[in-house]
């Protein structure tokens, strides 16, 4: 794995304070040391005011930290005679809602945006645009002369990302990419996310408040609470600290939650379930080994006794609440 | 009982271009009963936010009829005791909240009816503690985070004394946490205060927590029942293009594998029991 | 949990006297304020309206700092305005630079000039400043409501500055957000010459008033489901009281005020 060992960006106790030197400051990051390798998916979490925003802003030099170091392939972008604009196109930066900086009148126009200003020539920039419509599954010969303006949502958002693509980054920061979408927009727009990454050999660094998301995509999550650093490490081990999780406001993915009640239960299950093909791999095996659980079975004792029933389990409660009778 | 909302074979037609067609409805029924709480999902233009907005005649139907407590929404004498009664939270917070503080905001509603002011003092107070939001008084909305300005909207409209609440994706650009805390919110108004809440969602954790689920597509209602009938059926609803919680996707995983599941479960507690009872275990 | 309010403009929270009279009563007084700074002409006459106002920035507890800081923008006014009194005026040479003759009248008109716009800006500003961006619209809408039947849309303009205030510190928020959104596509708001520099502002522009126009169409539809029909039949929630001590203020202020118009 010598792909992974390069680090690609890396923070050194970075820290950053909004409006310095005035009486609303306020410490956003302090001593965060981050690295990302190239060729990772990783994740950050954290809930909103984490300080997950600032210090993705970090990562292209649009913020600069008012403590520690922000490196780009081994070079604090901060020194002298190191080009702002350079780094910006290494490292792409795809905001919330994209959709919302879209100005040009055609697609092609406003995803050609980026290529132009990095200085690229005719030539390079409709390749650009053409390759960066591909990756995201926009189709270059209908859509490159329609206005973005007139697309559908997920259409919208799509051409956004294409805009940042299109400038040939080696590291795709997408904060919350899907973001207000429908489940089948997350889906497809997770997955092209996916595909970068595997398939198209990017770096990703994925904010995300979805935890059933992470845990399916990122090899490794970064979790992140009041303005620093709390967890680090592949989705299995970091969401063994279910606890810890849910005290910063986050959570597990619901599978995890339901092998630790299971547990709670004193079922011998492993603690690193996070997905749901893992969770199928050792539930499976458990209940095939009794009566009750699997296939002809005479399974005559669930529902007796055992206190699935109506209203008794705490689930259903959760479910059903207190909905009815109250009729005013 | 007389319901708060009757939806009468409505269906509606955006005037204009061919593409804004695609958010239309065609022959809907839907009732909403006092104190019930009604989730409506489905895909982006599948008519969910068109519904909505004839809740309170912001939209009127094309064809059929709209009563909200026995009004006709077309009655444009009735318009303002129709939006009184049927209060609406969008789903930009900060596109809806006018003032710029919270109390002036929560009262701009009570303001227009031409409540007198004590009485408008007293509502703002009771609304506020009603969101968990007394001591935010005085607070400018870009201060509060989407889940706080999100109950500012829902204090705004409790304000007014409604008997129905509409959110139309008002979860949709909040986090986790202020999701939760909007859901909280209204289902202690729909249980404790009797004001029924209709939730238009995307999200199939949100729709599992209603009394009742209505599923549209292409300006039909596609499915219409409790979560755990609407959820059992999620081949349905991809094809629908949406999903089910990822516990109901395991246990609908498990009885494939020849699992005897007893029911479809809808949160982590209720699979979590079945499990254990069918590994023999007794809760507790 | 007390959440404080916050500054929006530039009103300083308080409780001095001035915070807590009418906001009518300020504006009122302000420009009474305004009317005798343009009548009066006698130097007692300017120093005793400097000594109002001196009494009302020293009783709001505003530092003097933040009251001097609305001449910030018309220093260069006044400077200006000065040198021109004291150089074009008419009248008794003073002394002569190169070919400029600055005159005893030019001097002293100017000087008068400088301390009239000063006074003038500190009394207006002293108003904003201890009265909350609300207050002053509710005192605003109350006093132009008479003037409706002359067709002056008084609960219309008050609406709009609400709204604008209410939308400031949003569209700031999001303005940084496009532009470091563009930022990260290349763009480059700092060099090049002014052609070069409006022309990079396009893609700034744009998207903010898309999303200006978006905004205020979700709004119009918000207000209009919260039953907003114009200010027809529209209580409020906070009630403007003309007290006791708005009386005495007023009195006092008015009288002093003409003693110092008539004093030579």
């Amino acid at each position: 794995m010598r792909r992974l060992s390069e680090v690609v960006i890396e923070t050194v106790d970075l820290g950053y304070t909004y409006m310095k030197g005035t009486p609303m400051a306020r410490q956003a990051l302090h001593g965060v040391n981050v690295a990302i390798r190239r060729g990772e998916l990783v994740a950050i979490i954290g809930r909103t005011g984490s300080g997950k925003s600032t210090l993705i802003q970090h990562f292209n030099g649009l913020l600069r930290p008012d403590e520690g170091q922000i490196k780009v392939m081994g070079q604090d972008i901060w020194s002298k005679g190191v080009s702002l604009r350079d780094v910006r196109r290494r490292v792409g930066l795809v905001f919330q809602y994209p959709e919302h900086q879209l100005f040009e009148e055609t697609v092609e126009a406003d995803i050609s945006f980026a290529p132009r200003s990095m200085g690229m020539t005719q030539v390079q920039v409709e390749e650009a645009v053409r390759e960066a419509m591909r990756i995201v599954n926009l189709d270059y010969d209908s859509l490159r002369s329609r206005s973005p303006f007139d697309l559908s949502g997920g259409q919208k958002r799509r051409v956004a990302i294409a805009g940042v693509l299109a400038m040939g980054p080696e590291v795709l920061v997408l904060d919350e990419p899907t973001a207000g979408m429908d489940p089948r927009g997350r889906e497809e727009v997770l997955q092209e996310v996916a595909d970068l990454h595997e398939k198209h050999g990017y770096t990703v660094v994925l904010v995300s408040h979805s935890m059933e998301d992470v845990a399916r995509y990122a090899q490794r999550l970064i979790v992140m609470d009041r303005g620093t650093v709390v967890m680090e490490g592949p989705p299995h081990e970091v969401f063994r600290h279910r606890d810890t999780l849910i005290g910063i406001g986050l959570g597990v993915p619901q599978v995890t939650d339901l092998v630790h009640e299971l547990r709670g239960m004193g079922h011998p299950l492993p603690e690193d379930v996070v997905t749901l093909e893992q969770a199928m791999e050792v539930l499976v095996p458990l209940l095939a080994g009794w009566p009750n659980g699997h296939g002809q079975g005479k399974g005559q004792r669930h529902g007796h006794g055992c206190g699935h029933g109506e209203g008794q389990s705490q689930g259903q409660g959760q479910a059903q609440g207190s909905w009815d009778g109250e009729r005013v | 009982m007389e319901p708060i909302i009757s939806i009468e074979n409505v269906s509606y037609a955006y005037e204009g271009g061919e593409q804004d067609r695609v958010d239309a409805l065609l022959d809907v029924n839907v009732r909403v009963d006092a104190g019930e709480f009604v989730a409506i999902i489905g895909h982006n233009g599948s008519g969910k936010s068109t519904l909505a907005k004839h809740m309170n005649a912001i939209l009127l139907p094309t064809r059929g009829d709209v009563y909200v407590l026995g009004m006709n929404t077309r009655d444009r004498s009735k318009l303002w005791s129709i939006r009184q009664a049927v209060g609406m939270v969008f789903q930009n917070p900060d596109n809806q909240i006018v003032a710029t503080t919270v109390e002036e905001d929560v009262a701009f509603g009570p303001e227009n009816l031409g409540v007198p002011p004590d009485e408008i003092r007293r509502r703002v107070d009771e609304a506020l503690a009603l969101v968990d939001m007394t001591g935010y008084e005085q607070a400018a909305p870009h201060q509060l985070s989407g889940g706080q300005k999100q109950r500012v909207a829902i204090a705004g409209v409790i304000a007014m004394r409604p008997r129905c609440i509409v959110l139309d994706e008002a979860t949709a650009m909040l986090d986790p946490v202020g999701r939760q805390e909007v859901l909280r919110t209204v289902r202690r108004l729909a249980s404790e205060e009797g004001i029924a809440v209709v939730h238009i969602t995307h999200f199939m954790s949100e729709a599992v927590l209603a009394d009742r689920v209505i599923v549209m597509d292409d300006g039909r209602i596609a499915l219409e029942g409790a979560p755990r009938e609407v959820f059992s059926q999620p081949d349905v609803l991809r094809q629908l293009q949406l999903d089910v919680p990822q516990v109901t996707e395991l246990a609908l995983e498990l009885a494939r594998k020849g699992v005897r599941m007893p029911r479809t479960p809808l949160t982590v507690q209720e699979l979590a029991a079945d499990i254990h009872a069918l590994l023999g275990g007794c809760a507790g | 949990m007390k959440v404080p309010s916050v500054v929006i403009g530039q009103y300083i929270p308080g409780d001095s006297l001035l915070h807590r009279l009418d906001p009518r009563t300020k504006i009122l007084l302000a420009l009474a304020m305004v009317v005798a700074l343009f009548t009066v002409e006698s130097p007692w006459s300017y120093l005793m309206l400097a000594v109002l106002v001196a009494a009302a920035v020293l009783s709001s507890r505003v530092p003097v700092k933040m009251v001097l800081r609305g001449l910030r923008p018309i220093a260069f006014i006044l400077i200006l305005t000065f040198v021109l009194h004291l150089f074009m005026d008419p009248g008794e040479e003073l002394f002569t630079i190169w070919r400029l003759r600055a005159t005893h009248e030019g001097l002293r008109i100017g000087l008068l000039t400088v301390v009239r716009l000063t006074l003038l800006i500190m009394a207006t500003s002293l108003v904003t400043l201890t009265t909350s961006p609300i207050v002053f619209t509710d005192g605003l809408e109350r006093l132009l409501n008479p003037l409706r039947i002359v067709g002056v849309p008084a609960h219309e303009l008050a609406m709009m500055m609400t709204i604008a205030l209410r939308f400031i510190p949003t569209l700031l928020e999001e303005t940084d957000k496009i532009m470091k959104a563009q930022m990260a596509r290349g763009a480059d708001f700092e060099s090049g010459g002014l052609v070069n520099r409006a022309k990079s502002m396009i893609p700034i522009l744009v998207p903010l008033f898309v999303s200006a126009f978006r905004r205020a169409d979700e709004l119009a539809v918000a207000m209009e489901a919260r039953c907003y029909r114009g200010g027809q039949g529209r209580t409020r929630l906070r009630q403007l009281r003309f007290g006791p001590a708005d009386a005495v203020v007023a009195a006092a202020t008015i009288v002093y005020l003409a003693a110092a118009v008539v004093v030579r």
